[in-house]
Parts: structure tokens; C-alpha cells; sequence
């Protein structure tokens, strides 16, 4: 960096954070801290706990049975698991992008709305929706049909409904779990171009399998691999700026992987 | 295809015993749906071959003898069948009827009826169904003439609008089901009243907040068996808690109704629809977590991850996304109670009442009971009765299905 930023705040970090399925240790030792305004990519193997790891920035983990963490989990200082914390208010200011588009089966208008309405709010929900939509590049497309069903829309501007639906109740981070897998080339590249207009106001954490769209589109990137020392649990190997990680790894592992000579 | 690309001799080989065993099994499954179908069409037929046909009957006084200055029975008025009544009868059986409902309330076609049924007397004297009907009348009159010269004999479909709104009465010819549609209407209401909820809570509780230990699963094994206990321990249970011990309640002495000159004590429509309720209970629980179950995850994700309580997930997206599949649950189950009797003669339904079940501490019967009673008459024309009271109860399931279906439908539309 040629800028040295001393008010560098970190929104979430982790602090020796494990996760655990029952008794399986998914994921363990993992110490990151995600920077506010920037897209944080955590990439590697499948099968090595990315998904569970984001999972776990939101409390959703918690809606699959038997799961629980050991460590600590801050958002802006704050512990997130702490006993006094409910996860509907983790889950309202973390919002959550998921793998396969997931609109709710009622109209474009009213995914936003009730979005809205279930947290209170009063204003006008008119311009909220298209505020929202034109955030998420898709008022354009959907200003004509906003009472038609959103599971009427392709598969991309679903994609970018979810996250006009994220966006709607102004979380402070977006969880993004591999937005664009299920998505054509097009449509994945106009979730990447939304992705860097959304970062001025949203700090985004994403996971992906596709190394290009993170060196691409990401800041920073976290590399997760299984750790080989029998526990078969995923941890993060390496976390540093994007360019390093691609250019320059410290690890061997990482290099293998990026240059596509892994396994 | 090319046959100058050479396959291993096995694959050809193969290929033909793998076609022969799918094309077997093809006529395997197509003779069990044929075989289905032959059974239904085998009822139907039966139903309608016993619920239509010849009948020969004739009164113990010819009704021409009744009219009145030249105008027959059949077109006086209320005053007049009255009158006939009051003449023809006996002063101490006119007082009867006129205490149990007072004449000023009965209407024209009900005293016409008992006319029919008292004074002119109808006797049915013998029946053929409709196969003998249409293969052997020559016969069939030819008996009638010799055995019953003064019988009149009638091509007839015991099924008629008149059957449908006619109360029950012992004479064949005079014998209605009103009492036994109603009371099966009523019947079925309190217990969708009462399982529809019960079931449906239930359900989302065991699916959506039960924790998964040696407790609930205890429940859930328990639901599921008595999901398959047979109908007739329900009506002991029925007997034993609605009837017996909760008296007061379902005869309606706690609410300070007491139906005047009831003898029901607790033998009631809501007894009936409550035992019925418990019957189908398991099975709209069962059914409502298969569909509450079949909703996607991802779209519980969704709304959790816009940060909705799992109330609102519930509200908002899991019922009315279960709802199709909860309303079908519940469709199967509510036919299985309308075409229920074993249960029912525990509790006490009562096999002959010809008025008409009026609020829920009322006696009643029921379409199934009143089928089984006729069938067990040693008479044949009352088995003629029964077919034509089965058609009844199918039309009867066949119209609550089909509201269910459409209100199904109606819920599936919303996107």
C-alpha cells in the first residue's frame, strides 16, 4: 500500500475460533479480522468449512442442529455469541447472500417489503423498494413488473433481488456465499461490478470456489485449507491482501492452489 | 445406429434381458392399476345394481279411498292432512306426534309423509335389483300378478331427492337420510373444528421448536402408532372421557342447555365429533410435519438471514408453503372420519331418530351407521336403502374433497 491508513477499523475478527458439528471440529485456530469497506474473499478446497465459517459471522450456523463454536467472534468490538446478544439483531446488521438464489415466493415488492416491515419500518416503502433495487443494479430491469412473482426473474436478477432484499435493512456487513456459482459468466460479472459499488457502503465478506472472481474482486483473501495433522478440521493457512496471496503466497500450499497445482 | 463400430458380444446380449426384464415389470405395474380399477368399477356397479330396480308395493288402504271431495292426497293441503290425520288416528298417537313437534310447525311435505306412513300405510312386498330388472321382467310381473294381485309394480330408482330430504322412518318406502346427512355434517365439523388446529399445531411445534431428545422422540414414536390404532379403541376412549366423565359437557348441561325431552346424555354430536377429532388426529399431525418438513431450507435461510424471528419464518413462509400439503393431509384424514362406524356405535350413536340433529348437544346419527343398520335388516328393500344411501355418502365425500381441493388451489396460486 503506498497510503499508510492509521484509522484502519476491522469490523469482525475472529479470536481462536473453532466450530464444531456435534462433536466434529469443522473448523479450527482461525484468526482473522475482516477490514470495514472492503471485500474479503475466503477461498480453497471444497469440504474444508468457507461456507461453515461465514455461517458462522451471522449466527446462522445456529439453525443447523448440534452446532457450536469455542472462541470468540467480535463484530465492531462487540462478542456476538455473548449469552445477552439475540441473533435476529446479528442476523439484522450481518445480512446474508446465499449460493442459490432464494427469493420468497411473493412478489418483487413485497420480497423488499416484508423485508422491511418485519423489523418496523414506518417510512415510505415506495421509494425504500426502489432505492433498494437501484443499489442492487436491478431497478431497471424489474421497474415494470414489480408485482410479478421474483422467482419470475432469471436466475442472475434473482441473485441481485437477494441482495436488494439484503440491502433493504441496511445491514452494516454482506455475508456472500458463493453469490455467483449457480449463475452464466454474464451474470456472475454483473454481481462482481455490484459487488464494488456495494463496498463504499457495505463491507462484504464472500466465499467462492472461483479464484479468478476472487483475485478479481476481492481486497483481501483468506486461504482455507484441512489442516493435515489428522483432525481433518479446515483453518485458514494464509490471510493477506488479495494481490499477495496471488502473487506472492508465503505458503506452499497456497501457491499450489492458486496456480492451479494443487492435489 | 452403426454397426460398423463393433460392441462386446456381452453388451448385445445384455441389452435384450435388460429390455425384457423393464418391459416385464411394465406389465406388471399396468395389470396392479387395472386390477385397482376393476375393483372400483366392480363397487360402483354393485351400489348401483341394489339402489335401482323393480319394487312392488302396495297400502294397507288404497289412497283413493282418502280423497277428499274428489281431490287426492297427494295435492291437499297442510289443514286438510291434518284433519285426516286427527280422524283416521287414534286421539292418544295424535297427541303423541303433536307433543313431540306441535303440527303448526311441521311443513306440508312432513305430514304428507305421515300420512303415507300412518294411515295409508305403504308396504313395500318384494324388490329385484337392477340387474334382475332388466334381464327378467317378463317374470318378475308375471310373479307380481300371481302373488300380489293388488301390488302396484314400479321401475324405481330408490335414490331420489325425496330419499335425500326425508327424515329416517321405519317404512321402506317412506325412509329418508336427512337425519343421518346431517348428523354426519355436523358431525365432521367439530371434528375438523377440533383435530384442524390441534393437528396443525402440533406439528409445527414438533417440527419447528421440538429439540431433538429422548422426550420428543418418545412423542413423536407415540404419534405416529396411534396413527395406526385401530378406530374402534377410539371410540372406548371416546365413551370413557367424552361420554362418561365429561357428561355435563358434551350434553350440554354446564352451559345450562339442555335440549327438552333429551335423552342423550352425552351420546352427542359433539361427543361424536370430538372422538372422531382424536381418531384423525395422528394422522393430520403425521401429515402436516411431512409438509411442513418438505419445505426448502433455503427458504428458512432467507427469511433467517434477513434477520425474521422464527415466528415470523414460520408465519410467513413455512405455513403458507406447508398449507397445499397440510390441507391434502387433512383431506384424507377428514374422509377417513366421514366413513368411520365402528367408533361412532361405541360412543353411542343412536340408530333411530327421525328428527333432525339441531345444535351440538343433539343425538344423531350418522350416513355410515345408518348404512350399517339397514344392511343388517333381513329385509331386501332396505338393502336397496343402503345402496342408495352409500351413492349418498360418496357424493357427500366427493363434495368435501373437492372444496378442499379447490381451497388448496387456492393457496398454491399465490406464486
Amino acid at each position: 500500500m503506498t497510503t499508510i491508513n492509521t484509522e484502519t477499523k476491522y469490523v469482525l475478527e475472529t479470536h481462536d475460533l473453532e466450530i464444531y458439528y456435534g462433536t466434529f471440529k469443522a473448523v479450527t485456530d482461525v484468526n482473522m479480522k475482516v477490514e470495514e469497506n472492503k471485500i474479503t474473499a475466503i477461498i480453497g478446497p471444497s469440504g474444508c468449512g468457507k461456507s461453515t465459517l461465514l455461517r458462522a459471522f451471522n449466527r446462522m450456523n445456529e439453525l443447523y442442529a448440534g452446532t457450536s463454536i469455542k472462541g470468540k467472534i467480535t463484530f465492531n468490538g462487540e462478542d456476538i455469541y455473548a449469552k445477552d446478544v439475540d441473533p435476529v439483531e446479528v442476523r439484522y446488521r450481518i445480512g446474508m447472500v446465499f449460493q442459490k438464489p432464494n427469493p420468497f415466493p411473493k412478489s418483487i415488492y413485497e420480497n423488499i417489503a416484508w423485508t422491511a416491515r418485519i423489523h418496523g419500518f414506518r417510512g415510505n416503502m415506495d421509494e425504500l423498494v426502489e432505492s433498494s433495487l437501484r443499489q442492487a443494479a436491478l431497478w431497471d430491469e424489474v421497474k415494470d413488473k414489480l408485482h410479478q412473482s421474483g422467482l419470475s426473474l432469471s436466475g442472475g436478477q434473482q441473485q441481485r433481488l437477494c441482495i436488494a432484499r439484503a440491502i433493504s435493512i441496511k445491514p452494516e456487513v454482506i455475508l456472500m456465499d458463493e453469490p455467483a456459482s449457480a449463475l452464466d459468466p454474464i451474470a456472475t460479472l454483473k454481481i462482481e461490478e455490484l459487488m464494488q459499488e456495494l463496498k463504499r457502503d457495505y463491507t462484504i465478506v464472500i466465499v467462492t470456489h472461483n479464484m479468478q472472481q476472487a483475485a478479481r474482486a476481492s481486497d483481501y483473501t483468506a486461504m482455507m485449507m484441512l489442516s493435515g495433522n489428522g483432525e481433518r478440521s479446515g483453518t485458514v493457512i494464509e490471510f493477506d491482501e488479495t494481490n499477495r496471496i496471488f502473487t506472492r503466497p508465503k505458503d506452499k500450499r497456497t501457491e499450489d492452489y492458486v496456480t492451479g497445482r494443487f492435489g | 445406429m452403426n454397426r460398423s463400430i463393433p460392441t462386446h458380444p456381452e453388451f448385445a446380449q445384455n441389452l435384450d434381458a435388460r429390455n425384457r426384464s423393464g418391459a416385464i415389470w411394465h406389465v406388471i405395474f399396468q395389470s396392479s392399476t387395472i386390477v385397482g380399477i376393476i375393483a372400483l368399477i366392480a363397487m360402483l356397479l354393485n351400489i348401483i345394481n341394489g339402489a335401482i330396480g323393480y319394487v312392488a308395493y302396495e297400502g294397507r288402504i288404497d289412497p283413493a279411498t282418502l280423497a277428499l271431495n274428489g281431490v287426492p292426497i297427494e295435492e291437499q293441503s297442510k289443514e286438510q292432512l291434518v284433519a285426516l290425520l286427527q280422524e283416521k288416528l287414534s286421539s292418544g298417537a295424535y297427541n303423541k306426534l303433536e307433543k313431540e313437534t306441535p303440527f303448526a310447525e311441521r311443513s306440508r311435505s312432513e305430514v304428507y309423509q305421515l300420512v303415507l306412513e300412518r294411515i295409508v300405510r305403504i308396504e313395500v312386498k318384494d324388490n329385484w335389483n337392477l340387474w334382475e330388472s332388466l334381464t327378467q321382467s317378463q317374470q318378475i310381473k308375471a310373479t307380481v300378478a300371481e302373488e300380489y294381485p293388488k301390488a302396484t309394480l314400479k321401475f324405481i330408482s330408490w335414490l331420489t331427492s325425496d330419499f335425500v330430504s326425508r327424515p329416517q322412518s321405519s317404512e321402506p318406502v317412506t325412509a329418508g337420510i336427512r337425519t343421518a346427512v346431517l348428523g354426519s355434517l355436523w358431525t365432521i365439523l367439530f371434528t375438523i373444528l377440533v383435530a384442524f388446529p390441534i393437528g396443525v399445531g402440533a406439528a409445527i411445534y414438533l417440527e419447528e421448536y421440538a429439540t431433538d431428545n429422548w422426550f420428543n422422540r418418545i412423542i413423536q414414536t407415540n404419534i405416529n402408532n396411534l396413527a395406526g390404532v385401530p378406530s374402534i379403541v377410539y371410540g372406548m376412549l371416546g365413551l370413557a372421557i367424552f361420554v362418561r366423565t365429561l357428561e355435563p359437557f358434551t350434553s350440554g348441561a354446564i352451559f345450562g342447555f339442555v335440549e327438552s325431552g333429551s335423552t342423550a346424555n352425552g351420546r352427542t354430536v359433539l361427543a361424536a365429533g370430538l372422538t372422531l377429532g382424536l381418531l384423525v388426529l395422528p394422522i393430520i399431525i403425521i401429515n402436516s410435519q411431512e409438509a411442513i418438513r418438505a419445505v426448502p431450507r433455503s427458504l428458512r435461510n432467507a427469511s433467517f438471514g434477513v434477520g425474521a424471528t422464527k415466528w415470523q419464518t414460520v408465519w410467513s413462509h413455512v405455513l403458507p408453503n406447508a398449507m397445499p400439503g397440510i390441507l391434502t393431509g387433512t383431506i384424507l384424514a377428514v374422509s377417513r372420519a366421514i366413513g368411520e362406524t365402528a367408533p361412532l356405535v361405541v360412543v353411542g350413536a343412536s340408530t333411530a331418530i327421525n328428527f333432525d340433529p339441531s345444535s351440538p348437544f343433539s343425538k344423531f346419527t350418522t350416513l355410515p351407521i345408518q348404512i350399517y343398520q339397514w344392511t343388517a335388516r333381513p329385509q331386501d328393500e332396505f338393502r336397496a336403502l343402503a345402496a342408495a344411501s352409500i351413492l349418498v355418502l360418496l357424493v357427500l365425500l366427493l363434495t368435501l374433497n373437492a372444496s378442499a381441493i379447490l381451497l388448496r388451489n387456492r393457496f398454491s396460486r399465490r406464486f
